[in-house]
């Protein structure tokens, strides 16, 4: 990483990964903050880009595929290049399932868009958001930089995350209750917190595998997790 | 299997070609029944270190060597070692198959001959047969054990050179690139032999091919311009190691 390879197209192909995992985190931030905007402002048009724009996401892990598969029959890499490539493989796999979640939060807005709005929970599921964007962006800045204690740090965050969604939850089942009315918008909500529940997963994901890849070894400890959600009833 | 045994301590030696130093501080522990892999660029003294291991240096010119070599806990280099009979504890194979200019059965009984492991013709026959066998050559050459050993194949030539190793009961092989005249299917040959082998032997290899050492040895150890710099299991080696030099070497970043 630190020094050129004596095959200098070895070189070209390791910053041909990297482009691409540059471009994919690009693409999925947008994407996620494409979808909240049209999440609050019901803008369909902006939603609809949203999953026009997964195409992309979907072809950049495909060249991923053929790209590490190429180089790991013809390079045979060792060692940290070894790391690099399976990380990448990785990491492209996560970043194509936080695009799918985007784009089927995206898919929600041409209902939610016509439903009233469920209390305040726009804000919780914006603040939920706005988190995870950090961590995207976060993680792409560890990877970009190799820096594993901002990847550790980041990894830390998704107990938030998982608080909100339980939180979210159980106002959600709440409302429900209250309102039979509103079990739509509530169901399709309820997969929106959840989708961006699991994008915080795979972001952690991705944290985790540039620790290995700069110290060769798996985080060890435990992660906080607080999603509650799976244990939580109203009465 | 008991992997904790250690069939050969090196400790603390100096290799010098009249004033120039080839081998600095080396300590290496090779264990018993397991393959090790020597790597490192052309010059790093890997060579010169497995030369040490059976005292092939003692007839280079102005060769010196310093410290300790432990077999089973015994000094090599102790005065009253008998040279001929630690080669015969401990076997080598070159680079280049080096079959004498006998017959394939000549080759391999040479040895059991010249070190009197056998008397008569029935008992040489039996060793013949069965270093054949065991070195992967026997059903190739079973009808014609009088042709001339150079008549084999490459990967033939060096499968009967192993065999003329093993023919005496040796019990360390030590390598020098044993697979480097060879084509893939060959060394696939000897490196599946390799690997059956060291259920009965301590194998130390010598090779150019960082995947050919990941894939036969249990241990690689790394040398550069006279020291051995990282040494551990292969896996770690070439997935984590630790220093900066084998991992520039490993991935291709110094020749």
């Amino acid at each position: 990483m630190e020094s050129e390879h004596i095959v200098k197209s070895f070189d070209d192909d390791l910053s041909r990964l990297d482009a691409i995992i540059a471009e994919m985190g690009g693409l999925v931030e947008r994407q996620l903050a494409s979808v909240m905007t049209a999440l609050v402002t019901r803008d369909i048009v902006m939603a609809q880009q949203v999953i026009d724009d997964d195409k992309r996401v979907d072809e950049l892990e495909s060249e991923i595929d053929h790209l590490t598969m190429t180089v790991l029959a013809l390079r045979q890499p060792m060692a940290d290049d070894l790391r690099a490539v399976i990380v990448v493989l990785k990491m492209a796999a996560n970043l194509e399932r936080i695009g799918d979640y985007a784009k089927n939060i995206a898919k929600r807005i041409f209902i939610l868009a016509e439903m009233e709005t469920v209390g305040n929970t726009a804000e919780s599921v914006q603040r939920m958001a706005g988190l995870v964007q950090a961590m995207i962006k976060n993680v792409l800045d560890a990877y970009g930089t190799l820096d594993i204690n901002k990847a550790d740090a980041v990894r830390l965050r998704d107990e938030e995350v998982d608080r909100i969604h339980t939180s979210l939850f159980r106002e959600l089942l709440t409302y429900m209750m209250e309102d039979p009315h509103r079990i739509t918008a509530c169901t399709h909500l309820l997969f929106v917190s959840k989708n961006i529940e699991r994008i915080g997963d795979h972001v952690t994901s991705i944290a985790e595998y540039i620790h290995f890849l700069v110290s060769g070894e798996m985080p060890e400890d435990e992660r906080p997790k607080c999603d509650m959600s799976s244990q939580t009833s109203v009465e | 299997m008991d992997s904790q045994t250690q069939k050969v301590k090196v400790r603390g030696v100096n290799v010098f070609y009249g004033d120039k130093k080839a081998l600095d501080n080396i300590n290496l522990d090779i264990p018993e029944r397991q393959v090790t892999s020597l790597i490192g660029p052309s010059g790093c003294g890997k060579s010169t270190f497995l030369r040490c291991l059976n005292r092939m240096n003692d007839v280079v010119d102005g060769c010196r060597v310093e410290g300790d070599i432990l077999l089973d806990g015994e000094d090599i280099y102790a005065k009253g070692v008998d040279v001929v009979h630690l080669r015969s504890r401990v076997g080598i194979v070159f680079q280049k198959p080096n079959p004498f200019p006998k017959s394939i059965y000549d080759n391999v009984a040479y040895g059991p001959k010249i070190h009197g492991l056998a008397d008569t013709r029935d008992e040489i026959d039996a060793i013949v047969t069965d270093s054949l066998l065991k070195a992967g050559l026997l059903s190739e050459v079973r009808d014609r054990l009088d042709a001339p050993g150079t008549s084999l194949s490459g990967g033939q030539q060096q499968r009967l050179c192993i065999a003329r190793a093993i023919a005496v009961q040796p019990e360390v092989i030590l390598m020098d690139e044993p697979c480097s005249a060879l084509d893939p299917i060959a060394t696939a040959c000897i490196e599946e032999l390799i690997d059956e082998l060291s259920a009965n032997y301590t194998i130390v290899m010598v090779t150019h091919s960082m995947q050919q050492a990941a894939r036969v040895s249990q241990k690689t150890a790394f040398f550069h311009m006279g020291e051995l710099v990282e040494q551990g299991d292969t896996e770690e080696i070439f997935t984590r190691p630790q220093d900066e030099r084998t991992q520039a070497y490993i991935t291709g970043r110094i020749g």
